[in-house]
Parts: structure tokens; C-alpha cells; sequence
């Protein structure tokens, strides 16, 4: 619960659960957090030139409920209505993410101990299938299939030479920099941040934004 | 157990909010340099398919020696992958791949894991 509250990121909960339970070193888990974790630099900066208007303090608390999927949401939103609006921001961050995040969190740890022999039932391929499956939202050009692939591929043969830690940690910071061998076809691969094409990237699916920026 | 959680969740935040905070609450961090902003993008969906490749395809025994692994979890991943490729839709991906592999197991076709 601790995790969920605190942390409030998926694949880094994802993450550190499996790898806790597999004994893996707290300062792999700590690496693989702000590696998984990075991406939301990305996002902070996008979101920034809509929320300067916000005193500090609050845009400090905001941070803290910043992710995929609240920054995909306020986005959108904000395309929409063509200017900031901090409310939509807080019912999309808070309302549509970390309380039902939580709630979710809540009812597993309640139920989840009533489940003898987990693996029996095959809940440990949740894990997996859960980071391909997100890694699969975040790909949306050629560079980051690229860095995915290869990401996977040196990861296990670091693991097998190695450790899992190592593997998966060699695998993250070797992946993207192969990626950004492959040349950008179109804007939608390298928008630069706080532009339109940019906004789409991380927009929900179906979204379409005009060219003219508003701000 | 529980309150040693709790500080590695504190050193988790640790490292996580000042990815969030950093660009709403320093100016300019907008304009950072190209192949920075670029190397960002690509480092999550390399970071994630590290994380199931190696789950999957890497098991540690009990001699803490890791060795390839082949089973039915590839299999249920795969699924799992096409179907959230193919329609979007995370939950049902991991429906599919808990199914497969429970069934599997429970049939006697493929082994628990280690």
C-alpha cells in the first residue's frame, strides 16, 4: 500500500514487487525506479509551459500525481478546451488515477493473501506480460521498437553473463542509444517537447490536435 | 519486513519525484538538448522489454547462477503482447497470458516455476 501511496508508479511497482520478492539488492531496485522512471522528465517539461500560471507550491503537489496516464488525459484536455485548466489536471491525475489506483491496491492487498499457490494459477506472468504490454503504449516509432528490441536482447545476455540486475539496468541504457542510431522519419518521432506534434505522441488514442498552437 | 518497505518505497520517491517536479518547477527545462529529450523517450520502452525479456527468458537456481529458460510463459507473453498491440487493451492482454499459463500448468503441460 506503502508503495502505491508513496511511489504512485506502475512500472516501477511493478517492478520492485517482483524483484523484492526475488531478493534482488535494494540499490538495483532504486536504479531500475529512476531508470523506468526517467520518462516523466519528459512529461514535467511538456506540461510546463501550460502550468506556469500555477503558484509553486501547487505545481510542487502536482508533480507527485504526474503519470502516463494523467499526463496523457490532462494533455488531451487541455488541447481541447485550448488553455490550462488546473481542475481537469487534479480530476484526471487524482480522480481517474491515484484514487482508483489505490483502491485497486487496497482490494489486492486485501484478497491476494486468500490465494493459495499463486503460481498455480499463473500470477506470476502478470508481471512480465505487464511490462510488455506498457512498453508496447510507450512505442510509437521506429526509434523506441528499436530500443525495445535491443533493450530485451542485451538485457538477457548481460543477465545470463551476469545477474538479472545487471541485464536489466545494461539493457535500459543500451537499448535507447542503439534507438537513437535509427534516423527520425517524421516529426512524430522526435516532436520536441510542449509542441503540437508532441502533444499527439502523448495524447489518448484517436485524439487529433489543430497545428496552431494556442499558447 | 512491512517497515522496510516502507523506506525502500520513501527511496523510491526519492528518485522519482524529482523527475516529476523537475520540469514544472525549473524554467526552461523545455528547451533541453535534442539528443537528450530523444535518449528520454526511448529509455522506457527500453527499460520495460528488458524487464519482461528477462523475467521470462532468465531464471536464477538455487547456485545463483543464471541460466536461459524456455517455457509457456513465452508463449502467454507473446499473447499477451499481440493482443495489447493489436487492440489496445492491457487487461485483456493479461487475462489471456495468466489463462494460458494456469491452464497449461493445471493440464500438466508446462512446469511451475522454480
Amino acid at each position: 500500500m506503502a508503495f502505491s501511496v508513496i511511489v504512485f508508479a506502475g512500472a516501477a511497482q511493478f517492478a520492485a514487487v517482483g524483484y523484492v520478492a526475488t531478493g534482488l539488492a535494494w540499490p538495483a531496485i532504486i536504479l531500475l525506479t529512476a531508470l523506468l522512471n526517467a520518462r516523466h522528465l519528459l512529461y514535467s517539461a511538456a506540461l510546463a509551459p501550460w502550468l506556469s500560471g500555477v503558484p509553486v507550491g501547487r505545481r510542487a503537489m502536482m508533480a507527485h500525481v504526474l503519470t502516463d496516464e494523467s499526463f496523457a488525459l490532462t494533455m488531451s484536455h487541455f488541447r481541447r478546451l485550448r488553455r490550462p485548466d488546473e481542475r481537469g489536471y487534479w480530476i484526471a491525475a487524482i480522480g481517474a488515477v491515484f484514487i482508483p489506483w489505490n483502491l485497486a491496491t487496497l482490494a489486492g492487498v486485501a484478497l491476494g493473501a486468500q490465494i493459495p499457490e499463486p503460481a498455480r494459477f499463473g500470477i506470476d506472468v502478470i508481471f512480465p506480460a505487464a511490462m510488455i504490454g506498457l512498453a508496447v503504449g510507450l512505442i510509437t516509432g521506429r526509434r523506441e521498437l528499436v530500443a525495445a528490441i535491443v533493450g530485451a536482447g542485451v538485457g538477457v545476455v548481460a543477465a545470463l553473463m551476469a545477474s538479472p540486475a545487471v541485464g536489466i539496468v545494461t539493457g535500459g541504457v543500451v537499448g535507447p542509444l542503439v534507438g537513437l542510431l535509427v534516423p527520425a522519419r517524421d516529426a512524430r518521432e522526435t516532436a520536441p517537447l510542449g509542441t503540437v506534434a508532441s502533444a499527439e505522441r502523448f495524447s489518448l488514442p484517436g485524439a487529433h490536435f489543430d497545428d496552431d498552437d494556442p499558447r | 519486513m512491512t517497515n522496510d518497505l516502507v523506506v525502500l518505497a520513501v527511496l523510491m520517491f526519492a528518485v522519482t519525484y524529482p523527475t516529476r517536479a523537475l520540469g514544472l518547477l525549473a524554467p526552461g527545462l523545455d528547451r533541453m538538448p535534442k539528443i537528450v529529450v530523444d535518449y528520454l523517450q526511448l529509455v522506457g520502452p527500453a527499460v520495460l522489454a528488458a524487464l519482461a525479456a528477462v523475467s521470462v527468458m532468465v531464471i536464477v537456481g538455487d547456485d545463483d547462477v543464471p541460466s536461459f529458460h524456455v517455457g509457456i510463459e513465452w508463449v502467454a507473453v507473446f499473447v499477451s503482447l499481440a493482443i495489447v498491440a493489436r487492440r489496445g487493451n492491457l487487461l485483456l492482454g493479461l487475462i489471456a497470458a495468466v489463462a494460458i499459463v494456469a491452464i497449461t500448468r493445471a493440464a500438466g503441460l508446462a512446469a511451475l516455476p522454480v
